[in-house]
């Protein structure tokens, strides 16, 4: 149990990794720009891949009426987000913490682990509102507004896993090193949950 | 006289290989898969890049355009001495001082010799430099933004042709006098120009950190024509060669009075002495007035700052520090080896190229063998200094380059072809013929310690029969050989711009990571910048109406400006808002009597618009920027000059 404990102490760390490392990354590539725009989606906030690169698919999307893209201060998950991460490992430190000194089971583990993956999911949910949104909800002045092939206005949301064509455009959506390190750390606590039941089961 | 049979034996001699020559096109095309071999070596597909930047100079065109090699496509034509409307250089009111001189606004010149800055002896991509022939001047020019930075005048300065070549660390670019001319200028009869005019050789430092220009010293020499000049490197490393013609002093029918003397000189100039000799207070301050002119990108705005003074050197002041090296017939290029060691003499009116020893000459200056003395300045004697010549066959050496593995490469002027040569042993290894009447050469880095020796390029003086025929005028064409094998291979022809006379060539790798993509406009300090489209206003003073401007895909901020009168003198400041590579934007207004202007991403450029009649006239973006390009617009109401209307600006309501 203290061997489950330990990992699980070490898991919920590598979520810290979001702070420093974007979660989802947006890839732009047209023709006409062989080195492909690109957004990292960082808990707080969007950034440029290369600088300047959300300036200009700002500067490109307007032609079809789409938004800018939100700074930190337009969306209230910019900022919840980073204290809900905080949040979520600081727990999963306690928990393992008190693992260790024997005062809650390993079952704690598994709880951690259902907890964040529903957050987890929930902020993928609302992300991909937001993409919803920042696709479907047009300018009605926009300077081009295009047909698909049955007559309904052309939208223009990324796609939240993989690659899609739009327009001109070969857009590709990817989890990005955060998520991979939200994703290794979470896989630490289940391993740590299965320790835990492993030792308490040759008991 | 015998000097002038010989010129004339060898012009007949030439028309013969002319003619001799249209027998062979010298394509390869006898010989199909050579031909199909040949394509794959100079064939750069659709989307790959180019192995060298090539920088040809553009003659009377007075610009420097970059070609990629070895495909020979051109990528750009940088404005350099001339007015170029294409972008507004020397047109707008920020580019217009870089045309300053000493004679008021000079559009145009004759740039010549381009060369690339150096460290430890090798190519660093920092900076090119180019010489201005006619009204004598030296630009500076960045190669992250491939413009023209910084043009210095060179006074007491006359065909400014020996110019520009740097030192090995890039601590002089050196312009030397083609004609000699009275220092002074002053009033006197041509015809007393023997012994009372002076060749100025002029030393000009280039400040390590920002390229800045300063004319530290002139060397004020006897009046002969300077023609060409290299730096020593590596073992000669501070001493600089200069070849000269007309030693006679001839003032008229040059051709024949300045081809007499059996021998002419290369003087062998030992600038760190002179540099020591002015550190410690030598040399003579006379007045001068000369332009120096300064472009920032920062500022996007040239500033002409007058010169009042210049330091001259008389050599004989300073034992130790010049020497002639008799060289025979006129020599034209003055070329040194990467190693140092020797010093070619293209003697133009000769069959023979002439080498010189930097070992026998240093042992000749401390044995002071001399024979005889021009002006007060030792002659060594030619037999001490010669280390050998290459009896080449051709006719009409006119410069060389080197390849780096012990090869040099000269042009024949008269018998038009390349002649490859081994240093050392002076035996003629290929020759080949160039089409036609080939000038200057280049070998990537051939004028440096570390050559990169895959190909050379012959510039050409005559055109003729390689192209389809525009009419009486072409331009003139370059030819590319491959020299990486023992025999050198024409592998392509390529039409030039202007009248390249010299070039210089490097890796790409050395250049194009550095190369900048947009100005940042957070950095723009331009005076009359509008950062921030709200800025964007209309200011009247007196009848001077400035403009500020912004333009961002596809508009102008603002694009209707009411309040103008007939009269008025009309500043237009545009600032390009876009920090996305190659989106500039351009501008043009009905009546404007002078350029477009083509603003980069970042960049602000003025343009002058004087309204002469009544009316609502339009304006517009001249560079295809999107899809609604056609609709980047704009009107301005011209009132009459007695109209008291109200300035106004907006956009879009
Ligand atoms: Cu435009």
């Amino acid at each position: 149990m203290k061997k489950a404990s330990l990992i699980m102490m070490i898991g919920p760390l590598f979520l810290l990794g979001l702070f420093a490392f974007p979660l989802w990354n947006i890839m732009l590539g047209a023709p006409q720009y062989p080195e492909p725009l690109g957004m990292n989606i960082h808990i707080d906030g969007i950034r440029d891949m290369n600088e300047f690169d959300l300036q200009n698919i700002d500067g490109l999307n307007h032609y079809i009426g789409m938004k800018t893209l939100p700074k930190p201060e337009d969306m209230w998950e910019f900022g919840t987000f980073p204290l809900v991460i905080g949040g979520m490992v600081a727990l999963g430190v306690l928990i393992g913490l008190l693992g260790f000194m024997g005062k809650v089971s390993y079952k704690w583990f598994m709880g951690w682990f259902v907890l964040m993956s529903v957050l987890g999911i929930l902020g993928m949910y609302d992300f991909n509102e937001w993409m919803v949104d920042y696709g479907t909800n047009l300018d009605p002045h926009a300077i081009m507004k295009l047909a698909n092939p049955d007559g309904t206005p052309m939208t223009y949301k990324p796609p939240l896993f993989g690659h899609a064509k739009m327009l001109n455009f070969d857009v590709t959506s990817l989890p990005s090193t955060g998520a991979w390190m939200m994703f290794t750390g979470m896989m630490f606590t289940v391993f740590a949950f299965f320790v835990g039941w492993k030792s308490q089961k040759s008991e | 006289m015998k000097k002038y049979n010989y010129f004339i034996t060898a012009l007949i001699a030439s028309v013969l290989l002319l003619a001799g020559c249209g027998n062979q096109n010298g394509n390869g095309g006898s010989n199909s898969a050579l031909a199909s071999n040949n394509a794959e070596k100079v064939y750069v597909a659709p989307g790959e890049q180019d192995e060298f930047y090539a920088f040809l100079s553009g003659g009377y065109s007075g610009n420097l355009t970059v070609y990629g090699l070895p495909s020979g496509r051109m990528f750009k034509e940088i404005p350099v001495f001339s007015q170029f409307p294409t972008s507004g250089y020397g047109y707008s009111e920020e580019t217009k001082p870089m045309l300053n001189t000493s004679f008021g606004f000079v559009p145009w010149d004759d740039a010549h010799h381009p060369d690339i800055s150096q460290t430890n002896g090798e190519l660093d991509g920092r900076w090119i430099f180019i010489n201005g022939n006619n009204t004598p001047r030296i630009a500076r020019i960045s190669l992250s933004t491939f413009e023209t930075e910084e043009i210095i005048e060179i006074p007491n300065s006359a065909g400014n042709h020996s110019s520009s070549f740097i030192t090995e660390n890039t601590e002089y670019v050196v312009a030397g006098t083609r004609f000699s001319v009275p220092v002074p200028q002053r009033d006197m009869p041509i015809n007393e120009y023997k012994g009372n005019f002076k060749g100025a050789l002029s030393f000009i430092s280039v400040a390590p950190d920002n390229g800045r220009l300063n004319l530290e010293f002139q060397v004020m020499m006897p009046g002969f024509n300077y023609d060409l000049s290299h730096p020593g490197r590596g073992k000669s490393h501070g001493w600089f060669f200069f070849t000269t013609y007309n030693t006679e002093e001839a003032n008229s029918l040059m051709e024949v009075n300045s081809s007499q003397n059996d021998k002419d000189f290369i003087a062998a100039v030992n600038w760190k002495i002179i540099e020591e000799y002015v550190k410690n207070g030598g040399g003579k301050k006379m007045p001068a007035n000369y332009a120096h002119n300064v472009y920032s990108d920062e500022t996007h705005t040239g500033t002409t700052t007058m010169k009042k003074e210049v330091l001259t050197v008389d050599p004989l002041e300073v034992p130790g520090a010049v020497f002639f090296l008799p060289t025979p017939k006129s020599p034209h290029g003055c070329d040194v080896d990467p190693s140092g060691q020797y010093i070619i003499g293209n003697g133009k009116l000769s069959a023979d190229l002439t080498v010189h020893s930097f070992d026998k000459m240093i042992a000749a200056i401390e044995g002071k063998k001399f024979d005889g003395e021009a002006y007060g300045i030792p002659i060594l004697k030619f037999e001490d200094v010669l280390a050998g010549t290459v009896k080449s066959g051709g006719l009409g050496p006119l410069h060389t380059e080197f390849d780096g593995e012990g090869n040099a490469y000269t042009t024949f002027f008269i018998s038009s072809e390349v002649v490859k040569w081994k240093l050392g042993t002076w035996e003629v290894i290929d020759r080949k013929p160039t089409f036609y009447s080939v000038g200057h050469l280049m070998i990537p880095g051939g004028n440096s310690r570390k050559p990169f020796g895959k190909y050379v390029v012959a510039m050409n003086k005559i055109t003729k029969d390689r192209y389809l025929p525009t009419g009486p005028e072409m331009e003139h064409s370059a030819q590319i050989y491959d020299i990486s094998g023992e025999k050198m291979e024409l592998i392509y022809d390529f039409p030039t711009h202007g009248e390249p006379h010299y070039a210089a060539g490097c890796p790409a790798e050395l250049l194009a990571p550095k190369s900048k993509k947009i100005y940042r406009l957070d950095e723009n300090k331009h005076e009359f910048a509008t950062l921030t489209p709200d800025k964007a206003r209309v200011e009247r003073i007196g009848n001077e109406v400035h403009i500020y401007m912004s333009t961002i895909r596809s508009h102008f901020t603002p694009d209707n400006i009411e309040g103008i009168k007939v009269g008025d003198k009309v500043y237009f400041h545009i600032t390009n808002h876009e920090q996305d590579f190659d989106v500039p934007h351009g501008f043009s207004i009905i009546g404007q009597n002078t350029s477009e202007l083509l603003i980069m991403p970042g960049q602000t450029k003025t343009s002058i618009w004087e309204p002469k009649k009544v009316g609502v006239w339009p304006f517009y973006c001249t560079d295809f920027c999107s899809a609604l390009h056609q609709e980047m617009q704009g009107y301005v109401r011209v009132s009459p000059a007695s109209s008291n209307i109200e300035l106004s600006w907006s956009l879009g309501d």
